[in-house]
């Protein structure tokens, strides 16, 4: 594995999105106060407990997961398209960089906006409430893991886009409502049981109820299946991803 | 001795149809500077893409210093610098950004591509403009960069796609000069595609003319310059007789008042011309070729690309 040119493509990821902070770092930290003071503070305080916590304890770590998802996918997706739309993907594909590193490398930026986004939201969330930690380890590993996750999916997306409409259509119509169906705002054991069922086919539940389960010790479905389901989806994504780029699907003519 | 480039009935057809290579067959020799010339569409940057894992080929090989890349080709790719013909850069990256960049995929350090990147960017004269973004750049300062960025690696094969496309006279002169140095100097092969033929006939010691996906003539400059037969030149004198009387042996054409155009064999040489036009009492002020020799040939092949180049 070629170290430096791992680092090269992390440090240039980390350079665009701290360069374009406004678009990146700003927003969810902005919509992250607005949901606070809305769900949390406003309506949080009629809504009452949910699982036994307050409204505004129980949706910060979904709230926080929305936002890493968000922007580990969106990170990728957007960088990758744009270095193929001007065809400076092509300083890589001349190099002898080996195709994990440059997935390695694109995952790596994206992750690191993830998780910085991730930071910025939970500090602001600490204005809010007086946020507990119940296992550190369970909160690390799944935010991680959920990161490079979404940040694979991005590259993906990205490998078959060809117009940047296209960058948005699965944040939109996909990733978008199976977040915000994903147990973010509401516990799936208020939903009637077949619904519960139907739920539990979206991913996105097992991510954040394992994440709040690091916070608050409490969650809808099992931790290890939660582990389970991401790594098999990561398994899933990277094979994928690696074949796309091996074959030079959307970058070779 | 391996050769630089060996390229074996290299065959492309894109997914849309298009021929763009019907077997080409092309071998550049170490140290050399070679010119692979062709019309618009002929194919250059198809096969420039194919030997630098930009396209996908249909079929053939190609070998790079002896590295096969469908067999080693990250070791072929380390030999290879690639100016394309289109600006490819981040327009919102910075120019040493983008040559450190590019250094780093290829394993160099940051601290040893800062190190080789302040020469190479004062010899081609963007030291100044280091913290610019690409986009912030003029084309000709575009075209460097794109140099600068395929020789930071310090590859030993260097390939232009029309490096000098919409470039002034001056700053060409001085991309040639750049370009001569580095194959005089540090031996770096060369091979360049150009639409300017003084360019190829003054650089380049090997040239390929490629058209229509095909390798139409594959030689050296001088033996295909000795091809031809046939020169025009064009006269300046400081006046023309009313009836413009036959040169014994040379086909001679009135352009205007003062201006002839006369065509002359191979072995024949001018002299005669002017000890005609001297007893005649015409003053000959200048004489030039009517036509870059290597165009004058260029074109002959290209209209006609399975003859013989003939007058
Ligand atoms: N991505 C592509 N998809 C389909 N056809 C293509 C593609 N790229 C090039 N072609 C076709 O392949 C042929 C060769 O094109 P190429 O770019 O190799 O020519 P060229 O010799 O570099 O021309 P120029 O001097 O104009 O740069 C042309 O007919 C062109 O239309
Ligand atoms: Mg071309």
């Amino acid at each position: 594995m070629n170290l430096v040119a791992f680092q090269t493509i992390v440090i240039k990821e980390i350079t665009r999105w701290t360069r374009i902070w406004t678009q990146t770092l700003l927003p969810p930290a902005i919509t992250m106060t607005l949901y606070f003071v809305i769900f949390g503070n406003l309506i949080g305080s009629r809504v009452g407990e949910m699982d036994g916590f307050g409204y505004m304890e129980y949706i910060v770590p979904g709230l926080i997961m929305m936002s890493v998802i968000t922007n580990s996918y969106g990170n990728v997706v957007s960088s990758f398209f744009s270095s193929k739309y001007q065809r400076s993907i092509e300083e890589m594909m001349v190099s002898p960089v080996s195709n994990w590193v440059i997935l390695a490398g694109y995952v790596g930026g994206g992750v690191l906006r993830g998780l910085f986004t991730g930071l910025i939201v939970t500090i602001v969330a600490s204005f809010f409430v007086d946020l507990q930690i119940h296992n550190f380890w369970v909160v690390i590993s799944v935010v991680l893991l959920t990161s490079i996750l979404f940040a694979i999916g991005g590259l993906i997306n990205a490998v078959f886009a060809k117009k940047f409409d296209d960058v948005a259509i699965v944040p939109t119509f996909i990733l978008t409502p199976l977040t915000y169906l994903g147990g973010v705002f509401y516990s799936i054991s208020l939903l009637p049981e077949f619904w519960q069922g139907v739920s539990k086919l979206n991913p996105i539940i097992y991510m954040v109820n394992a994440f709040r389960f690091g916070f608050l010790g409490k969650s809808d479905i099992q931790i290890g299946i939660a582990f389970a389901i991401i790594l098999v989806f990561i398994a899933i994504l990277t094979s994928f991803a690696m074949y796309l780029l091996n074959r030079g699907i959307g970058l070779r003519a | 001795m391996t050769k630089a480039l060996s390229i074996k009935d290299l065959y492309k057809t894109y997914d849309n149809g298009t021929q763009a290579l019907k077997g080409i067959n092309l071998e550049v020799e170490q140290g050399d500077f070679f010119a692979l010339l062709g019309p618009n569409g002929a194919g250059k940057s198809t096969a420039i893409g194919i030997i630098c894992s930009l396209v996908n080929k249909s079929s053939g090989q190609v070998e790079v210093f002896g590295h096969d890349i469908d067999k080693n080709l990250a070791a072929a790719k380390t030999q290879l610098g690639l100016v394309p013909q289109e600006f490819n850069f981040n327009m919102f990256e910075g120019v040493e950004q983008i040559i450190v960049q590019q250094a780093g995929y290829y394993g160099i350090s940051r601290k040893e591509a800062k190190k080789r990147a302040q020469p190479l960017l004062e010899q081609l004269g963007l030291w100044d403009k280091r913290d610019a973004q690409s986009r912030e750049l003029s084309g000709g300062m575009k075209r460097r960069l794109m140099i600068a960025r395929g020789l930071i690696h310090e590859p030993k094969l260097l390939i232009l796609d029309e490096p000098t496309a919409g470039v002034d006279i001056e700053l060409r002169r001085s991309m040639w000069e750049f370009m001569q140095e580095l194959n005089r100097e540090k031996k770096t092969t060369i091979v360049l595609t150009t639409h300017y033929l003084e360019e190829a006939e003054s650089l380049c010691r090997n040239i390929a003319i490629i058209n229509h996906g095909e390798i139409a003539e594959n030689t050296s400059m001088k033996a295909l310059l000795a091809k031809l037969d046939l020169e025009t030149f064009v006269l300046d004198t400081t006046g023309l007789p009313a009836t413009m009387p036959k040169i014994n042996g040379y086909d001679v054409r009135v352009r205007d008042e003062t201006c002839i155009e006369v065509d002359v064999h191979k072995g024949d040489g001018v002299n005669g011309v002017f000890e005609e036009l001297s007893k005649q009492g015409i003053t000959v002020l200048s004489m030039r070729n009517k036509a870059n020799r290597l165009e004058e040939l260029f074109v002959r092949l290209v209209e006609n690309p399975h003859g013989e180049a003939k007058s």
